[in-house]
């Protein structure tokens, strides 16, 4: 799994989700159970992976549990890349 | 099947850990019309006190305007009680289309369609002009009543952050491939009470060919030179496509909403959204009440004007004294106290002194932004809000909060 990858999702979701510019956030944060992105607003995460990978993720893998952290979500999007 | 023990259980469970985590509401109760001074039971079983009402949507103060009760009055002899059907089999009356027919004129739309309530009318109207095919991009402080309409739709979901329009135009980009595009928004927002930059709004959806939705529930009546909302604020009249709003606040206060806009979208509504279908519309003695409330402010500003009057001094009394308050300039003026119990404790002082002004902490605001939500009615006078204000100067001496900023509030009693 890259680290430019991981760097990417991170960067993507602190520019996205934080409205605080204190907050911290890492690799492991828990997003969407951390109450830090809402399940309404997954589907910009979905669409900008999407677009930014050049895939196609099906709903029924983009769940609250494989978007959880960033970490999760570079093993998702690894998987479609290979 | 009988409520056995093992069921009360469950919920017995649910609602002491509400009670548990101190967000466990309780109503007072009002003995009197509602007004600027009212007579409450609280707690419940405790002698009528009279207090001074700063916490109602009354902001044109016609909640219990003699004229709108007589309007009322007649409208019960003239069309009876209820309706006992639905719209389209024989629960329309000549004043509900009169009614809708006032509403479009006031707001400058194409055409309007009642609904039992503003949150119906936000429940049913996405599901019923959107499909899979579209998005809808909302401003993350909506109105729960949104919230709740835009779970109910099958079209893609999508947030901005609050009132960012780069962020706003960076979705709208992010969704272009879609057939329709909706952009939502409250024109004022509830808890803040700042407005939605609608010109700005206007300019981008024009730009990416989408739609403009705004909830103007906490406008219509008194925002705007002459009352109309957020749209005449900001000079664009006639270029929302779909506003809702409610008659349960400015516009006398019952009960009631509705769906303006463009004409097609108002008769997708009529057509296909399921709270106006499947659901009695509003009882003809509100529609004259709020037939008479529409011919009171088409006839001058005077109220409207008043409110404005009244929301200035409130708010530059409240900043003379040394509150941290949220900036803005509606009648909805929250006064920031950042920590839940800070704001319980200082609303019980000031029912104490004779001030009914409730405190909101999460979940209704975000952690750590627990205010006293204040709003204005032009039913005040300023002996009103003098003593309002020796009340919020008394309690903030009591809790050392005045001249305080948010940094020093919370670093004294904690988020």
């Amino acid at each position: 799994m890259s680290e430019e990858m991981k760097d990417i999702v991170l960067e993507y979701v602190i520019e996205e989700y934080l409205e605080d510019e204190d907050e911290e956030i890492s690799y492991d944060t828990p997003l969407i159970s951390g109450g830090i992105v809402d399940s309404f607003s997954m589907v910009s995460l979905k669409r900008f992976l999407e677009n930014r990978y050049n895939i196609s993720i099906p709903d029924d893998l983009a769940t609250p549990e494989a978007f959880d952290t960033v970490t999760k979500i570079t093993v998702l999007v690894d998987g479609f890349l290979k | 099947m009988s409520f056995s023990d093992k069921i009360r259980t469950i919920y017995q469970e649910q609602l002491n850990a509400i009670s548990e985590a101190g967000i466990f509401k309780k109503e007072r109760f009002i003995h009197s019309r509602q007004a600027a001074d009212i007579e409450v039971e609280y707690p419940e079983g405790a002698g009528l006190k009279k207090v001074i009402n700063m916490c109602a949507n009354n902001y044109l103060g016609l909640s219990s305007h003699p004229e709108v009760i007589q309007a009322a009055h007649e409208g019960l002899d003239s069309r009876g009680y209820g309706m006992s059907s639905v719209r389209f089999i024989c629960g329309t009356q000549d004043i509900h289309r009169e009614l809708e027919a006032r509403m479009t004129e006031f707001l400058g739309t194409e055409d309007t369609i009642l609904f039992p309530s503003c949150m119906d009318a936000n429940a049913g109207v996405f599901e019923a002009i959107l499909t899979d095919q579209d998005v809808m991009i909302s401003d993350r402080l909506v109105h729960a009543s949104i919230v709740d309409g835009i779970r109910l739709c099958s079209a893609m979901h999508d947030t901005f952050k609050h009132s960012n329009m780069d962020h706003l135009e960076s979705k709208l980009q992010l969704h272009s491939d879609k057939r329709l595009k909706v952009v939502i928004t409250d024109g004022v927002f509830s808890m803040d009470g700042d407005c939605a930059k609608l010109d700005e709004m206007v300019a981008l959806c024009e730009k990416y060919d989408a739609m403009l939705f705004v909830d103007d529930s906490h406008s219509t009546g008194f925002i705007g030179k002459t009352g109309r909302g957020t749209h005449e604020k900001f000079g664009v009249l006639g270029k929302i496509d779909i506003i809702t709003t409610t008659f349960g606040k400015a516009l006398g206060g019952a009960s009631g909403g509705c769906v303006s806009g463009r004409k097609e979208i108002v008769e997708r509504c009529r057509q296909k959204a399921r709270p106006y279908l499947f659901s009695n519309t509003i009882a003809p003695v509100v529609v004259s009440g709020v037939l008479k409330v529409l011919d009171i402010l088409s006839g001058n500003t005077e109220r409207r004007d008043k409110l404005e009057r009244n929301s200035d001094y409130w708010r530059k009394g409240l900043t003379n004294a040394g509150f941290v308050l949220k900036e803005g300039d509606t009648p909805i003026v929250p006064v920031m106290l950042f920590n839940a119990k800070l704001s319980q404790d200082v609303s019980n002082d000031l029912y104490n002194e004779g001030i009914y002004a409730i405190g909101f902490f999460f979940p209704v605001v975000a952690k750590g932004q627990a205010r006293i939500r204040t709003q204005i009615s032009a039913g005040h006078e300023i002996h009103h809000l003098d003593k309002a204000l020796e009340a919020f100067n008394k309690i903030g001496k009591k809790y050392d909060i005045l001249g305080r900023s948010k940094q020093e509030i919370i670093e004294m009693y904690g988020l």
